[in-house]
């Protein structure tokens, strides 16, 4: 007892991590998982910078434009509806301008997140995405509450190579890491 | 498959919604002052046209918006959606 | 018959081999199983399903009837659309299907899926398609186009037509190589659209291989450019293998170079089988006669013309040795024929386009646009290449069909209208004749039409028969209705990688290892994996629950309570809210506290339970049942989203943000003290029903710790975010280990609560029992509303003898009573059965060293002290009925 919290804490995905990286085809689509991620479920009138505008992302602190939201200070925020935000990073949540937050709700491990990055990452999702990926309609700083195969998830496009984080239940990570090195396993190999 | 659109979303596919019914239905401000049959009529009956419908959807696999949607039931051709609380 | 020394789309240089029906053969790289059969002199390819006749291969493409074969592992393949590949096995279907494959043969090819969005999607990579497709490609509008051929240029690969002086590959290859430099644009060959749905949504079906990618595409237009089916004739003997579509023919010459036989009599009523024969003849073929019911014949051509008369029958018996014409016989080993052409018309007709019968085309061609579907090409009923290549269409002569040829001989028994069924025009007849006039009935009565093949070559055949013996007109009979899929498709490729452990997702906890490790028996509870019990060595499951039960009873027991559904409710009317919508008060649950609550329908029927606690004058935590977490979280957002969007209440599923486990006996509190130092435990500082913040060392610090007993026992709730979950649960042990703490499942924790008579929601309930019936009047409010409160004064939901809630005692306190099992008040049982309840739940239990069950009985409470039985079927079992409330109903143990 009274070890280090980092000592016992295990993310959802931790025990698949060779499974992830062993599936992962550098050049074409690799997968891994982010985990510990910092998510805080904000509900409210909202406001700058809280984004307006339906399945956007905005960002606040330094590195503003990435929307991984992994530089220190960064933050990172999901509109999930119209009255409802996913902050997503390690900094301070940010007020309402003229109201208060009705809801704030710690989701930092509620979800795991898992990025899929390289050029066939969207093809990748699209095996079991019914939305729409074109870079022209998601491109980066987009995201979508959504399903992927059966998991419902949270997409961000993240940047151009493109690479995308994907936001799923704990309990639920299992299920779509399988699913993800499923539909990955032709790249594998070249004969497919 | 029904492509739906959601009034915040925009156009997604049927299997992101989950169907709630014949839309327009308040819950009666005073259901103590109903009478049974008034009461049983709010819970059971509803409408069933072959035509232009006003129905609920929730977006369920996406932002759990509940809306309204006018949708023919012969042809499955939605006309538009708006949101709750609005009448089209 | 004959490979012919060049030509064709094949590569000599790519020999395969491949069996059929046991035996060996040799065919190209580009050969279909068909054509390399044709090639092999394979006349005949399979037995008719009735009457047991020879048949052979009559069409090229996916309008085969009869060429049905199996193909390694493949149930039901036309040998006509088979790609031939190197050891391909193949046999002939003969008779009636069935289903043979064992489990371990089942199609494991991984199939796939794939998601696809476009402007325009344009099925068929004819002249029609390649030209609607550059059309809008050159927009820079997004463009998929899809084609069942492994190669662009649909019918003109099987022709030798040109395109101004040029053959017409070379314009088809200029246009996929402009179509190639469009970004937006991609060209899925081997892909075949199986079926329009609403909005535009296409279904195809992608061969890759021996494996399948089914595409789900959503476009915002849909242009079906996919063509005509030649129409056969219908004849006496037209079974015969040897009788074959001139088309068909003429692609077997011109794609596969083979020549399907030596000496053709050509049967047509249409133009285009001239052209056909020309091209045979060219290659080889020797042309006997051209027969023309035509009174003028057809265009000019050097081949003889029977004009105005009729093959009256095709002779032979295996096979085509010849036909009647004219008082002759013609000797030949190859009858081709046509009577026309079908617009496909089958995905317009889906998006539920009407079909115009056109007397001058003689077929039924699609009417303006329908459901974002506009037909183009041949599938519109423009025939001329010309037409098709958007430039000034050349309209042939007015059709002349004949529908039904007269034979020599009286009678139809060998008129054939569906080959793949053994569809006559004397079961035509014969279906007119009991009264039935409408296609759909005639269909249905001969099962014309309903083959693999979807009628392609038969459907509007058998209209026509129709038309003939009624005299009706074409257009006033319509054709039958056209339904996906346009070719058969494997239950495999519909599941693709929705299989074995993603067939459905799973939901496994952080303490999902552990019991994985320990070998917990897991039971499915919704999607969650939850350990059902733990076996000892030796231990069955019998033994190990009395063990886990007793443990919690008597000593401390823990069990992964992480799946129960969690729901943050904040705002500054959460109190109001929840007033609303639980059947008992919580505006003035202190902070601290916990409160069971009920929550009905408004139907005022029982829809879920659990324990809230308040975190704050504005803050609950709701807890769920495990399977109806999202359902909950829904309901809260309709009535919050659509009936009360004035209360300032959000709510946000936290079910997987917290880990928790229950530590449940009279010895929890040894424990709780061992894993959490700082927190007071004695029943003043920390009363029952109340929660506390705190310290646990074991499991990354922050706890939140609840006494909450759902078995009755002294019992806490430990939660921790799920990252600490794991850690958390090895921290209980270790602290109980002194104690001899036990893991149990969902089956002790079902005994436990059953013997104190908590219900289910789900198992002891369902959907038609209130919290009155439950015993839970006292958790119905009497003075504030909330949803349902209405429907519990209904006359319905009033009366006395509705079903309750009560315990059953077996009388042999061995028998155990199936969950399920009917009750009744007379042990002789007199039919009818008048049944008075049934059994909801059932256990063995160690507190009182019998069975025992809990079942919802009419009028139960009045009952109690009285017997009811259960037939068995072999036995009828007498139970006493009891209060539900079984074990410590003065709840001495609660406080430990």
């Amino acid at each position: 007892m009274g070890e280090p919290p980092q000592a016992v804490r295990r993310s959802p995905l931790g025990h698949l991590a060779a499974e992830l990286r062993a599936a992962s085809v550098p050049g074409t689509v690799t997968v891994r998982e982010v985990p510990f991620v910092r998510q805080v479920n904000v509900r409210g009138p909202g406001g700058k910078p809280f984004p307006a505008e339906p399945n956007t992302v905005a960002t606040t602190g330094d590195a503003a434009g990435d929307a991984a939201g992994d530089a220190e200070g960064d933050t990172v925020l999901v509109w999930l509806g119209p009255d409802e935000w996913l902050v997503v990073g390690p900094g301070e949540v940010p007020g309402m301008p003229g109201a208060e937050h009705e809801s704030v709700a710690d989701v930092s491990a509620h979800r795991t997140v898992v990025e899929l990055a390289g050029p066939a990452a969207r093809e990748v999702l699209l095996k079991g995405c019914p939305i729409d990926l074109h870079p022209g309609v998601f491109p980066p700083g987009r995201c979508a509450q959504t399903l992927l195969g059966r998991a419902q998830v949270i997409i961000v496009c993240v940047d151009e190579r493109p690479a995308y984080r994907l936001f799923v239940r704990a309990s639920l990570a299992g299920y779509l890491a399988g699913w993800l090195i499923d539909a990955m396993r032709e790249y594998q190999c070249h004969t497919y | 498959m029904l492509l739906i659109p959601c009034p915040w979303c925009g156009p997604r596919a049927e299997i992101e919604y989950r169907y709630g019914g014949q839309a327009h239905v308040a819950y009666p401000p005073e259901p103590a002052a109903l009478t049974d049959a008034e009461w049983a009529a709010y819970l059971f009956l509803r409408d069933n046209p072959k035509g232009p419908f006003a129905e609920r959807w929730c977006h369920a696999a996406g932002c759990r918006r509940w809306f309204n949607v006018l949708r023919d039931t012969a042809t499955h051709e939605i006309h538009f959606s708006y949101r709750a609380g609005e009448r089209p | 018959m004959t490979r012919l020394a060049t030509g064709g789309r094949i590569d000599r240089s790519a020999p395969l081999t491949f069996t059929f029906d046991g035996a060996p053969y040799t065919g190209y790289q580009g050969d279909t199983l068909a054509s390399a059969l044709l090639a092999a002199g394979v006349r005949t390819v399979a037995t008719s399903i009735r009457y047991g006749r020879p048949r052979g291969i009559f069409a090229a493409g996916v309008e085969e009837p009869n060429a049905l074969v199996e193909v390694d592992g493949e149930p039901m393949a036309t040998a006509t659309t088979v790609e031939l590949r190197d050891g391909l096995t193949a046999r002939s279907l003969t008779g009636r299907g069935r289903l043979t494959a064992p489990d371990d043969q089942a199609d494991q090819a991984g199939h796939d899926r794939m998601h696809a969005h476009c402007d325009v999607l344009v099925v068929g990579a004819g002249p029609a398609g390649l030209t609607a497709a550059l059309e809008a490609g050159r927009t820079g509008a997004r463009v998929i186009v899809v084609d069942e051929r492994t190669e662009a240029g649909g019918t003109l690969l099987e022709t030798r037509d040109l395109v101004g002086d040029a053959p017409a590959l070379a314009w088809v290859a200029a246009a996929t190589g402009l179509l190639a430099e469009l970004p937006e644009v991609r060209v899925l060959t081997r892909t075949t659209a199986l079926g329009r749905y609403d909005d535009g949504y296409v279904v195809a079906a992608e061969r890759r291989g021996s494996r399948g990618r089914l595409w789900r595409i959503r476009a915002a237009e849909v242009v079906l450019a996919t063509g005509a089916h030649e129409r056969p004739l219908v004849f006496a003997g037209n079974d015969l293998p040897g009788v074959m579509l001139a088309g068909a023919a003429r692609a077997y010459a011109n794609r596969y170079a083979v020549l399907p036989g030596r000496r053709a009599v050509v049967f047509t009523t249409d133009d285009s089988a001239y052209a056909a024969a020309a091209e045979l003849a060219e290659a080889g073929l020797e042309i006997a006669a051209v027969v023309d019911p035509r009174p003028g014949g057809g265009p000019d051509t050097a081949f003889e013309v029977l004009a105005g008369h009729v093959v009256a029958g095709a002779t032979g018996t295996a096979e085509v040795t010849g036909v009647r014409v004219a008082g002759r016989e013609i000797a030949c080993d190859l009858v081709l024929v046509c009577g026309g052409w079908n617009p496909v018309a089958h995905l317009y007709g889906q998006a539920g386009g009407r079909l115009r019968y056109d007397d001058d085309l003689a077929c039924f061609v699609p009417e303006g646009t329908a459901g974002r579907c506009r037909v183009v090409g041949a599938a519109a009923g423009e025939f001329s290449l010309a037409g098709c290549l958007g430039e000034e269409p050349r309209p042939g002569p007015p059709a002349a069909p004949v529908w039904l040829v007269p034979g020599d001989e009286p009678g139809y028994d060998t008129h054939f209208v569906d080959l793949q069924r053994d569809v006559t025009v004397a079961d035509i007849e014969a279906a007119l004749a009991t009264g039935m006039t409408s296609v759909e009935h005639v269909k249905r009565y001969t099962t014309a039409g309903t083959a693999h093949d979807q009628g392609k070559t038969s459907a509007v055949t058998a209209v026509g028969v129709i038309s003939a013996l009624r005299g009706v007109p074409m257009g006033d009979l319509g054709t039958t209705t056209f339904r996906p899929p346009y070719t058969p498709v494997s239950f495999a490729l519909l599941a693709g990688r929705d299989r074995g452990v993603l067939h459905d997702p799973v939901l496994t906890t952080a303490m999902h290892p552990w019991h994985v490790a320990r070998g917990a028996v897991f039971e499915d509870v919704g999607q969650w994996k939850r350990p059902h019990h733990y076996p000892g060595p030796g231990e069955d499951m019998a033994a190990a629950v009395l063990r886990e039960c007793r443990a919690a009873r008597e000593g401390v027991a823990a069990m992964d309570v992480s799946t129960l559904g969690k729901i943050d409710v904040q705002g500054p009317d959460a109190g109001e809210f929840l007033n609303r919508v639980y059947t008992n008060a919580f505006a003035k649950l202190p902070v601290g506290s916990c409160r069971y609550g009920v929550m009905c329908r408004a139907d005022g029927m029982v829809f879920d339970d659990g324990v809230t606690m308040r975190l704050a004058p504005d803050r609950f935590l709701m807890s769920t049942t495990t399977g109806n977490a999202a359902a909950v979280l829904d309901w809260l957002e309709e009535w919050l989203q659509t009936e009360w969007p004035d209360l300032r209440v959000r709510c946000t599923s936290v079910t997987d943000q917290w880990a928790g486990v229950a530590v449940v006996g009279p010895r929890s509190r040894d424990v709780v003290a061992a894993l959490a130092p700082g927190l007071v435990l004695d029943n003043a500082g920390f009363p029952f029903m109340t929660w506390r913040e705190t310290d646990v060392p074991g499991a990354g610090g922050a706890a939140r710790v609840a006494r909450i007993s759902f078995s009755g026992e002294l019992a806490y709730e430990v939660y921790v975010p799920w990252w600490y979950g794991l850690a958390l649960w090895e921290a209980v042990l270790a602290a109980g280990e002194p104690y001899g703490i036990t893991p149990y499942g969902t089956e002790t924790m079902h005994v436990l609560r059953a013997e104190k008579g908590y219900p289910i929601i789900g198992q002891d309930t369902d959907g038609t029992v209130t919290p009155v019936d439950l015993g839970l009047g006292w958790a119905v409010s009497k003075t504030k509303d909330f949803i349902g409160r209405r429907s519990l004064s209904r006359s319905d939901t009033s009366r006395p003898d509705r079903r309750q809630l009560v315990g059953l005692l077996p009388i042999d306190g061995e028998e155990s009573l199936p969950e399920g099992a009917q009750l009744v008040e007379d042990p002789d049982v007199p039919v009818p059965v008048p049944m008075i309840g049934h059994v909801t739940s059932s256990y063995r239990s160690a507190a009182l060293g019998a069975t025992f069950a809990l079942a919802l009985v009419k009028g139960g409470r009045d009952r109690i002290g009285t017997t009811v039985f259960a037939p068995l079927g072999d036995r009828v079992v007498a139970a006493r009925v009891a209060d539900p409330v079984l074990y410590d109903k003065e709840g001495a143990h609660r406080d430990g």
